[in-house]
């Protein structure tokens, strides 16, 4: 099924309203919508929100849509921030563009390249597609970010991902290389790690640039 | 990477390596009393230099900051690389923790390609065994090719050896480690363009040149002159045709070379079970038992041992008994006897007198607080507990533009404001540093203040609560502005947790004893200097201009005007305005609420003059200025405020 992009972003909108933050539907103010608007309308034809008075609520029937359009743009996030480097309001802009482009299993080849992340740059979540859970149930949890493992879990860094050359070769002088084992040892208020009879605390922003390849608990 | 000067003509031991592997142990050890530390030439780096005496040869040993990599990164890694390119030393000895042969061993392959003589010892070998690793030394050393030593150096195991090893260093010997084929060739076809004579090998400079390190780039600039085009050339296009990162792509070969030495060197028997420093470890890191643990550590280390014992008793003990009662009375009269002028006698005795005030303050009541205060860090510090409140406070820490790192500076500056803002140097972004300056000018007081303003404020209920609130809310809500204003890099936090350990008594002595050595050379012609000024105020008749000046914002605080001497004294010691403000309590003409006013705005009001030129030192003119007009404003603002607020509520009066 077709719908517009603006039908998308609302349903985006009211997607992180009502599942992520708990609200009972969103006014139409704070979405910037117009009770006439077209997109607006659109949506209420296919029956995917109740509009009243001032409050949209999203719909059973929508949900599903709704869920995939957010899928969507973090994926999108994904790809400009950590594939092309493409950050701050610039890279916002371009993953809004590029979420359009997703649909039709776009969205199952890209997440699989980019193996089936499971939260978006900002550390939000990504309702995860069909290829996430096959993938989970092949056993193959592919590379994930530190921030994605529990304490107490083992891994094998696979490789560093950040722009800063400094910031690389002091995490890889201290140890952190590819190939070592590790394990998470606390994931609050930061990230302590193990790798050999050394551990290493490093802050939330660092520890979304280091991945690793979850290992066989031990 | 300059030459200093050489000041000695001895052969000269350096001793290089990671942070936490036991450096400064073995230098003690091998040093004995007699060291000296002092700023690397043109850098604010401390390194340390003594001599020692082995098989009658006499030595100069230098222990460099820690290093991870010889690639630096931080200033005290340029520094270690500086010494270790520039002293040409005699023997160079790489100190490894034992428990990370596998991590630390690639420096040590670097100092071998590098061509330097080198001296391996293993140390921490006990904590090692303690956890079921054996490591075969002898098996290390034939794979190695050079003199590998086994050692414990906390525990004085190893030491004789070591010695013993130095004497018989032949520095002939130099073994080579062959990376990957491809790596090879492009080693091979940077080194070949090299024609100058480096203090590295040619291979050694290759490699760094294909790592990009920027200083060997400009040495090599420099040294190559018309020939440089050739070599940039040559790396550009190794860097193309690899087409992936050349760093790591080394890193990884050094780690593969490593694990091949390491074959049949290390075992580990995996019956052993988790010590109880470990779990103690644990505990100072998870929140809910880290903060309780944090306020014990305060309650004991700052508030009973340099609160009580160094500001209470030893205080009482000096300034009470020797000085009060026996010094300056003694001083006093054989002023009065021979010295025939009056402006001599108050420059000497008086009232701001060098001795009577500059000299009894310095040695009778800072230098047992400090004292107190330096030897409770030092302990501290050397059981590792440090990177662990790092860690705590570091979310805390970057809501005011810090990272977890700058709790060390903070936690000095209640110690001694001045110390701090030259510690302050430590932080990686300038971004930090300025922050870090602002928040100990402000609201960190320091421990001379906090004693006498602790003991002003906890016979007036509440006030001392009013106080604790005022400042702490002062300190976060101007550090979360200041993060928002201040342009630049935003902060990041790593850092390597060591273990927990027992601090070893002479390495905290030493340690204490320095900073006190450096406290009085700094900050005694400070009091001096203070205490001639003042002098000179007051006969000119400029100190009482100044009061006179004050007056008006002291009435705009609520205070009485006499208040204003108590500001301007403030300006030159912390606690000489907070003392004055003792005076003024125990004279009964302070209401509860003009106290705790006073008290609020004595502890935001100005560093002191030495915190004051410190911050000229390390920031320069102008931002110190800034600096000073920024925290005078907030201070007296602030006093104020919280005059029209606590007469409004009601809740002191
Ligand atoms: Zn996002
Ligand atoms: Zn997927």
């Amino acid at each position: 099924m077709m719908i517009s992009h603006q039908a998308e972003d609302i349903l985006e909108a009211l997607w992180i309203a009502t599942e992520e933050k708990g609200d009972h539907g969103a006014l139409l103010e704070t979405l910037g919508l117009r009770p006439d608007d077209a997109a607006l309308e659109e949506l209420d034809r296919l029956a995917f929100v109740d509009i009243q008075g001032e409050r949209v609520h999203l719909r059973e029937e929508g949900r599903e849509e709704a869920q995939m359009a957010v899928r969507r743009h973090r994926l999108a996030e994904r790809l400009t921030m950590d594939i092309f480097d493409i950050r701050g309001p610039e890279g916002d802009e371009k993953a809004c563009e590029f979420e359009h482009l997703l649909r039709g299993a776009v969205d199952t080849k890209l997440c699989t390249l980019l193996n089936h992340p499971a939260t978006c740059p900002h550390g939000r979540p990504i309702p995860p597609g069909r290829c996430c859970r096959d993938a989970k149930q092949q056993g193959a949890p592919g590379v994930v970010a530190l921030t994605e493992l529990k304490a107490g879990e083992v891994g094998e860094i696979a490789y560093l991902s950040t722009a800063e050359p400094k910031k690389m070769q002091k995490l890889m002088s201290m140890g952190v290389l590819p190939g070592n084992q590790l394990l998470l040892k606390r994931a609050y208020p930061s990230y302590i790690f193990r790798i050999g009879h050394s551990e290493f605390a490093v802050d939330q922003e660092l520890a979304r640039e280091i991945f690793v390849r979850p290992g066989p608990g031990s | 990477m300059q030459t200093p000067p050489a000041d000695s003509n001895h052969p000269k031991i350096v001793l290089v390596g990671n942070p936490n592997v036991g450096k400064s142990v073995l230098f003690n050890a091998l040093t004995g009393a007699y060291t000296t530390v002092s700023n690397y030439p043109g850098t604010s780096v401390e390194v340390s230099r003594g001599h020692c005496e082995i098989d009658g040869t006499r030595y100069e040993v230098l222990d460099t900051p820690g290093m991870y990599a010889l690639l630096p990164i931080t200033e005290e890694e340029r520094v270690a690389r500086q010494i270790l390119l520039a002293e040409t030393g005699h023997i160079i000895v790489h100190v490894i923790d034992a428990r990370n042969l596998e991590r630390m061993l690639p420096m040590t392959l670097q100092l071998i390609e590098g061509r330097l003589p080198v001296l391996l010892v293993v140390n921490i070998l006990d904590e090692a065994e303690r956890i079921g690793m054996q490591i075969d030394t002898a098996l290390l050393q034939e794979k190695l090719g050079i003199p590998v030593i086994g050692a414990a150096t906390a525990r004085k195991r190893g030491l004789k050896e070591i010695r013993a090893a130095i004497a018989a260093f032949d520095s002939t010997r130099r073994p080579t480690f062959a990376y990957a084929s491809d790596l090879e060739r492009d080693i091979l076809r940077i080194a070949t363009t090299l024609a100058s004579d480096y203090p590295l090998d040619r291979r050694a400079i290759a490699l760094l040149l294909m790592q990009k390190d920027e200083e060997v780039l400009e040495l090599v600039r420099t040294a190559e002159g018309e020939g440089f085009a050739a070599v940039e050339t040559a790396v550009r296009a190794v860097a193309f045709e690899r087409r992936v990162d050349l760093h790591l792509r080394i890193s990884l070969e050094r780690k593969r070379v490593c694990k091949g030495v390491l074959d049949g060197v290390v075992s580990q028997d995996s019956g052993a079970r988790t010590p109880f420093s470990e779990r103690l470890s644990g505990w100072t890191m998870n929140p809910w038992s880290g903060f309780p643990l944090l306020l014990l550590v305060l309650y004991f280390g700052l508030y009973q041992f340099v609160g009580n014992f160094g500001a209470g008793t030893v205080v009482d003990l000096l300034e009470g008994h020797l000085f009060e009662e026996w010094l300056n009375p003694w001083a006093i009269a054989l002023s009065d006897r021979f010295l025939p002028w009056y402006w001599l006698r108050e420059l000497i005795t008086g009232e701001y007198g060098i001795f009577t005030l500059g000299i009894r303050y310095a040695v009778a009541i800072i230098l047992p607080i400090v004292g107190t205060f330096f030897l409770a860090f030092s302990v501290i510090e050397d059981t590792g507990y440090f990177p662990r409140l790092a860690m705590l406070v570091d979310r805390i820490f970057k809501q005011i533009g810090l990272n977890g790192r700058a709790v060390i500076p903070i936690v000095l500056g209640f110690g001694c404001d001045t110390m701090a803002t030259m510690v302050t140097r430590t932080l990686e972004t300038v971004r930090e540093r300025l922050i870090a300056t602002v928040l100990l000018a402000l609201a960190i007081p320091c421990s001379a203040q906090l004693g006498v303003i602790l003991g002003l404020l906890s016979g007036a209920p509440g006030a001392l609560l009013v106080w604790t609130l005022c400042v702490a809310a002062i300190f976060l809500v101007i550090g979360f502005l200041a993060a928002r204003v201040t342009p630049g890099e935003l902060p990041m936090f790593y850092m390597e947790i060591p273990p927990l350990r027992l601090p070893q008594p002479r390495n905290v002595l030493v340690k204490t004893l320095t900073r006190m050595q450096w406290y009085l050379l700094e900050i005694f012609p400070l009091f001096i200097f203070a205490s001639v000024l003042l002098w000179a105020g007051k006969l000119s008749g400029a100190l009482g201009g100044l009061i006179t000046l004050l007056r008006p914002a002291m009435l705009a605080l609520g205070l009485p005007p006499d208040t204003a001497a108590v500001f301007v004294l403030g300006f030159f010691r912390r606690d000489f305005g907070a003392a004055g403000l003792y005076d003024m309590q125990a004279n009964g003409v302070l209401s509860v609420v003009q106290l705790t006013v006073a008290a609020v705005t004595l502890t935001l009001f100005v560093p002191c003059i030495a915190q004051f030129l410190m911050m000229k030192k390390e920031r320069g003119w102008p931002t110190a200025t800034g600096i000073f007009v920024f925290v005078t404003a907030v201070a007296f603002g602030c006093g104020w405020l919280l005059n029209q607020a606590l007469l409004f509520t009601g809740v002191l009066s």
